[in-house]
């Protein structure tokens, strides 16, 4: 790989600033990247080189100008295809939406635009941003970059893949139950959820309203904060954006570590854990330890519960969500019969087979006489778990768990069995449902190559916390081989 | 648990979905399955739990969960509320312009009044 596979926003700037490399040299070498190793990985859907070279343009003209430099001038991103983009096709992994031009961009996006990054393309995911493995994309998987016969994680696998590849130096992904925190596991990156409420959600083409959260992956975490900066914050054009001041999450990244208590719940460390995983993030854990930290026992009880929980909720959410794909405003239109048919068929031969799985169980659960027993049961035990956090916050400042319970898995290993699908999520859907914020950082790898991840939970709207010893995990090092 | 073939039917009518006869026949038994999972939850008591809809009232600043429950800010101008939550002052503006939406849907009429196209509703 050339040397800017592996730039961070910082050596970007430095290199813009000494005019070492132009922004348009620099979006060209990406380019050029992503042209030769997308072929084998399939993280893009579309790329979107007008819009990216008028920005690079525009940041050489300031540069050529001696004006200051926005706070992402020049970094190349990538975005996942559930994020509207004015002017690039956006699909959401979906036959549904395929040519579906956006006329607009998600708030996260325009922030990210007025910041001077360069906007390289979309990037692949499952359909609607459904599944764990990115084999429901209706585009075919992505390919994990650390073992190309693997499951890059989903559903942000493209946006995962992409920064690990180096064909991107960020990416923003999204995370309803666990689709940024496990691709950032299995792809071996800092892959970030914020809390709920933190990021606007406009824009964002919904799966399951109450859960789902925009994130970004980086090289670095250093970078995870840099981007969170420009993204974060209150947005009029989405009422559960979250009016809280958004803090230097820079500034905190660096504060010491020493005296932090961390959590860790025995619930996530039994049956069904890999045992490779589990050396590793005890080790992980031993090594914090080390930086001053105080790993503490804790009880988290209705864990076990947070799979159905979390798959009652966000199918019944999502049922009510894609009812807006008809074929009469956007995307696909079945053609024959009458309107409710055209209906039908529309959506009988756009959705692919895991969404209509999820549609049927949603509205199975949200359907007369069955209503209380599995929707109004699932929101009580959903209040439950976050009760398990409340009270897990009130002992300890965070809470430490493997992100996934496995490695990268083989493409077409689970595809058979959607139950045996959802288990992939069962350290990630908790954080989900009770709305706090979590990060995945790289904790070594498992068979020689196979990246794994280190969840840290924080509570909500302490993004800077978990930040910060995701931080100090990443510069202690120690945990490779 | 059981799903038979007309709970199957009976939900893909309720979503506005046409199965094909294959998809029929899988989404019986998975669904069966899934469903028996989530059975797990009645182990549970859940008689004196609120249920959740959302973890927003804990997201959001304080003063909104007071305007959220009274409908007006007791203690504040309706300015400095709306100014530190997220109500957006309630003045009608341009969404989007009609003809970049219109564009894009898959049978539409442009002009002289914009309108999307469907297969014909009412016979008369």
């Amino acid at each position: 790989m050339s040397a800017t596979a592996s730039w961070t926003v910082s050596t970007i700037r430095a290199a813009l600033e000494a005019r070492r490399i132009s922004a348009r040299e620099l979006a060209g070498e990406f380019y050029a990247r992503i042209e030769s190793e997308n072929p084998r990985l399939n993280a893009f859907l579309a790329l979107s080189p007008e819009r990216a070279y008028a920005q690079a343009d525009a940041i050489d003209a300031k540069i050529a100008r001696g004006e200051p430099l926005p706070a992402l001038a020049g970094v190349p991103v990538a975005l996942k295809d559930v994020l509207s983009t004015r002017g690039t096709e956006t699909t959401a992994g979906s036959k549904i939406l395929k040519g579906y031009v956006p006329p607009y961009d998600a708030t996260a996006i325009e922030r990210l635009d007025r910041a001077g990054a360069i906007l390289l393309g979309k990037t692949n995911c499952d359909e609607f941003a459904m599944g764990s493995s990115n084999e429901n994309s209706a585009y075919g998987p992505v390919h994990n970059p650390a073992a190309l016969d693997r499951v890059p994680g989903g559903s942000s696998g493209g946006s995962a893949a992409a920064v690990a590849a180096g064909l991107a130096v960020a990416a923003l992904g999204t995370d309803t139950g666990g689709s940024i925190r496990q691709p950032g596991a299995l792809c071996g990156v800092p892959a970030f959820m914020p809390t709920y409420g933190r990021v606007s959600r406009y824009g964002l083409i919904a799966f399951a309203s109450s859960l789902d959260r925009i994130g970004p992956f980086a090289r670095s975490v250093e970078d995870v904060a840099r981007v969170m900066e420009v993204i974060a914050g209150r947005d009029p054009l989405d009422a559960t954006s979250a009016g809280h001041a958004v803090p230097s999450y820079l500034a905190e990244i660096d504060q010491p570590v020493k005296g932090l208590r961390l959590g860790i719940p025995s619930e996530y460390f039994g049956e069904g854990l890999d045992s490779a995983i589990r050396e590793k993030v005890e080790r992980g854990i031993a090594r914090l330890k080390d930086l001053g930290c105080i790993p503490t026992p804790i009880e988290m009880r209705h864990t076990a519960c947070a799979i159905p929980t979390y798959y009652l909720v966000a199918t019944a959410e999502a049922s009510s969500n894609l009812a807006r794909f008809d074929g009469v405003r956007y995307g696909l239109r079945a053609s024959g019969g009458t309107l409710a048919d055209m209906y039908r068929k529309t959506r009988g031969q756009g959705f692919g087979p895991e969404v209509k799985r999820r549609i049927m169980l949603g509205t199975y659960a949200l359907s007369a006489g069955y209503y209380d027993a599995y929707y109004l049961k699932a929101q009580k035990v959903r209040a439950l778990i976050k009760g398990d956090f409340d009270r897990a916050f009130h002992q300890v400042d965070l809470i430490l768990t493997p992100t996934s319970p496995v490695p990268a898995f083989r493409l077409g290993e689970r595809t058979a069995d959607p139950l045996a699908m959802y288990l992939a999520d069962i350290y990630t859907v908790t954080g989900s449902l009770a709305g706090v914020t979590a990060i995945s950082v790289p904790c070594g790898k498992v068979c020689g190559t196979l990246p794994v991840g280190l969840q840290i939970i924080g509570p909500h709207f302490e993004e800077g916390r978990v930040l910060r010893l995701a931080r100090a995990f990443e510069r202690a090092g120690g945990f490779e081989g | 648990m059981n799903i038979t073939r007309e709970d199957v039917l009976r939900v893909a009518e309720l979503a506005n979905l046409e199965l094909t006869e294959a998809e029929i026949a899988t989404y019986g038994p998975q669904l069966a399955s899934i469903l028996s999972f989530c059975e797990k939850l009645n182990e549970l008591d859940t008689a004196s739990v609120e249920p959740l809809a959302q973890v927003l009232e804990t997201a959001q600043a304080p003063e909104i969960a007071q305007v959220l429950e009274t409908g007006r800010p007791a203690t504040q101008s309706a300015d400095d509320v709306t100014a530190r939550q997220n109500l957006r002052p309630d003045e009608p503006r341009d969404a989007m312009v009609i003809a970049e939406v219109i564009r894009r849907a898959p049978e539409a009429v442009e002009a002289p009044t914009p309108y999307f196209r469907v297969p014909k509703v009412i016979d008369r």
